[in-house]
């Protein structure tokens, strides 16, 4: 441990962007005149100088071992003068002026296992959370369901043929590190059971804090066993596990109720239609490691349905506004049930307030 | 349980997630294991999870670096004397560098510190859009932190402060960045260390800056504070290449004017005529001809605020609070208007509630007045459909008798 005499940085923040720039970058900084994809996971941007900078985005599983990220490292060095980054879905990118090492580069990156993709009309790296690799309120695991859906919608991603952009994330629990809420298929973990009081509450956790947690006031303080300690109105409890966030001795997850749940028709930009959440599809499917064969035929079958019958740049969500929500259950097949209807603040919003319905 | 986790054979469920195309997280683990030993423990935890459907960690205690209370998220397995070597597998958010950009050195200087005091696992990068370094133990925690800010690097945010801001790569390569992001991303960053490093406020607050509507950083939906690039003049348009890109095979008409959501423009057969007054800048038609238009030139952000995930009372999508905003540095006027939005958050913002929530529990018009900014129609879908105003004032028989009417 440093002791307080000894000379220690801190509050520096991160080094400055500048110094990681390519020349190239810094050349023309501000004044990109266009871009052209040129083919899947390959894109040129073109300055007002004329000067061109090509992109070569690749798959990345997210985790990463210094091994592997050195082997990019190198890959830079080799084509790109050293200098890559990463895109907000966790790609990698390399960044090349020169257009000859792009062939090279991929075939590189094939040996290794990195496909290239996910720019355009496709999908992208599927954002996602720690899951049971790192998380303490995981209701699944996420790098694995990841991996399963992304093994059997690897053609989307190196093409280019899907109508518009497809967007999927993954959250592990509602506590939604992977803001899965505005995505075009969101995967979410889900509990189901309620939180089970462990002996001891007291002495780890703050009761008056313990009850304001809860959102619908399902939770009382109790006397258990002579010590003070809480009880949980379980018909009240809606499982979103704000209550463990604050109390570690209110644990939810229980393999024989923690599952997924799929949601669907969200957006975060601005093209055409405004930014949106995601909305219910299936209320539950099993976790079922190692490959989750329910959430991949789920999540393929709405995909399959949108990619067949949607409009050139449609996305998900203004398909289904298009089709209407009776047709996108006929379409695909997926049963609706009660738990499909919102029964939260300003749920009446939801309910269809009109008669123009297609029958 | 199984001595191995490197060669495959301790591990059946996972070995099945390295078959397939997509690159697999198990590959990157076993190869980590070749020379990490906490690696290889990893391994054989998460293979049991599988097999058990559960995790097997508990909620991070109070860990940390000396004179920080963020930057560190500590966490321990419940299953200590079994798999030791991760007993403590504390993670680390390193702040990234605006725009996620890199240099070898630089992606080597911290594979290497990782290497001598962690797991040698990271995920490139987190949610917020650290670096994180998954997984090293208390005593570990300094020495990684010392040699980080040596080489430069500091720690990202956690807990109830400022969280790390990021952006999009903007002016670096992109035409449609109607401001600097990374400059803006950084310039904050740096300016706010204190707000970052140490928790004071009611819970967590994010910053994402997107150069233009598309918002390839989701700031809307992930970011309390959304800072989207726009502009107010007109769309720049090269009337040649529009023609190109209906030789090219986009059907003008259909893909382009059709799916505009307010029908300002006009294509016939030659030229593309856009209504700029009625263009709310959605980016579909710049997105579908990117060599024939582009954003305007006076180009500046809007500044949304209050989007956040469903815990507690349910998730929210940012509002408009500054319609537009010239975004130049030092970018005092935003500043301004971050701390007075700090202000009143931290005298009224309950314990975990975001500044979204307390917007939603006080009503923005009460929200705008603390933080002194003056509603206009921009903020607003539409006008209240409900009666029940609040005045605040009521006049009394005899009240003004003394004026002069």
């Amino acid at each position: 441990m440093a002791t307080a005499t000894e000379p220690r940085r801190t509050d520096i923040g991160p080094p400055h962007y500048q110094k990681f720039l390519p020349p190239v970058i810094k050349k023309n900084y501000g004044k990109w005149k266009y871009h052209e994809i040129l083919r899947p996971g390959v894109m040129v941007h073109v300055a007002h100088s004329g000067d061109k900078l090509f992109t070569v985005r690749a798959a990345s599983p997210r985790i990463l071992g210094i091994t592997r990220i050195r082997t990019f490292a190198d890959l830079a060095d080799k084509y790109c003068g050293g200098y890559l980054r990463f895109t907000s879905r966790n790609n990698v990118e390399f960044l090349l002026t020169d257009e000859a090492n792009i062939d090279p580069l991929i075939k590189d990156l094939a040996a290794l296992g990195h496909s290239v993709g996910g720019i355009g009309n496709a999908i992208s790296n599927i954002v996602h959370t720690q899951g049971w690799v790192h998380c303490h309120s995981a209701a699944t695991d996420a790098s694995g369901v990841v991996k399963s859906v992304m093994d059997d919608l690897h053609p989307y991603f190196v093409s280019r043929e899907l109508p518009g952009k497809l967007r999927i994330a993954l959250a592990c629990c509602l506590n939604m590190c992977g803001a899965v809420h505005c995505s075009d298929i969101a995967i979410l973990g889900i509990h189901r059971r309620p939180p089970r009081v462990q002996g001891g509450l007291n002495k780890l956790c703050e009761i008056p804090n313990v009850i304001a947690s809860c959102p619908t006031a399902a939770i009382r303080p109790a006397t258990v066993d002579g010590a003070p300690s809480v009880e949980i109105d379980e018909n009240d409890c809606m499982f979103c596990a704000n209550c463990f966030s604050v109390c570690p001795a209110l644990p939810l997850a229980d393999p024989l109720n923690d599952g997924v749940s799929i949601w669907v028709g969200g957006k975060v930009s601005n093209a055409r239609t405004e930014p949106t959440f995601s909305k219910l599809a299936i209320p539950f499917l099993p976790n079922n490691p190692p490959r989750w064969p329910e959430v991949v035929d789920a999540v393929h079958n709405i995909v399959d349905v949108w990619a067949k019958h949607a409009r050139r740049f449609e996305r998900m969500g203004e398909f289904i506004a298009r089709i209407g929500w009776p047709q996108f259950f006929t379409m695909t097949g997926i049963e609706f049930t009660k738990q499909h209807i919102d029964d939260y603040k300003y749920a009446g919003l939801t309910y269809k307030r009109s008669a123009q319905v297609r029958q | 349980m199984a001595e191995s986790g490197g060669n495959g054979n301790g591990t059946p469920m996972l070995d099945e997630l390295e078959k397939g195309p997509w690159p697999s997280f198990v590959t990157q683990i076993k190869e980590t294991a070749k020379v990490k030993e906490q690696a290889q423990q990893l391994l054989q935890l998460l293979e049991r999870s599988y097999h058990e459907r559960m995790g097997h960690w508990k909620h991070g205690g109070i860990v940390g670096v000396l004179g920080y209370g963020g930057g560190v998220i500590g966490r321990y397995n419940d299953l200590q004397a079994e798999y030791p070597k991760i007993a403590h597998f504390h993670t680390l958010r390193v702040n990234h560098p605006s725009g996620w950009f890199y240099t070898s050195d630089a992606l080597r200087t911290i594979c290497d510190i990782w290497d001598r005091h962690g797991s040698g696992l990271t995920n490139m990068h987190g949610s917020t859009g650290d670096m994180i370094l998954l997984g090293t133990t208390t005593d570990e925690l300094e020495p990684t932190f010392k040699e980080l800010t040596d080489n430069d690097f500091d720690l990202g945010g956690s807990g109830s402060d400022l969280r790390t801001p990021s952006g999009c790569v903007g002016p670096a390569r992109c035409e449609w960045a109607c401001y600097d992001t990374l400059n803006l991303v950084n310039d904050v960053t740096q300016h706010w260390q204190d707000e970052l490093h140490r928790p004071a406020f009611p819970y967590k607050f994010k910053i994402k800056c997107a150069g233009c509507p598309n918002d390839c950083v989701a700031s809307i939906a992930r970011a309390d504070m959304s800072i989207i690039g726009t502009w107010r003049d007109e769309i720049q348009i090269d009337q040649a290449e529009v023609q190109q890109a209906a030789k090219g095979g986009l059907d003008i008409q259909k893909d382009v004017c059709a799916r505009c959501p307010t029908q300002c423009m006009e294509w016939d057969g030659k030229k593309l005529t856009i209504d700029d007054k009625n263009c709310v800048k959605c980016m579909h038609c710049i997105n579908a001809m990117p060599k024939a238009l582009a954003p305007g030139k006076d180009r500046g952000a809007m500044i949304l605020l209050g989007a956040k995930a469903p815990i507690v009372q349910g998730a929210l999508l940012s509002s408009v609070l500054v319609p537009f905003v010239k975004l130049e540095p030092p970018y005092t006027e935003l500043k301004d208007l971050v701390e007075r939005i700090w202000e009143f958050w931290g005298e009224h913002g309950k314990n975990r509630e975001r500044v979204g929530e307390l917007i939603q529990r006080v009503g923005l018009g009460n929200f705008l007045e603390a933080i002194e900014v003056e509603p206009v129609p921009q903020m607003i879908a539409h006008p209240r459909e409900n009666p029940y105003v609040f005045y605040e004032e009521y006049y009394e028989e005899g009240d003004g008798d003394d004026d002069d009417q």
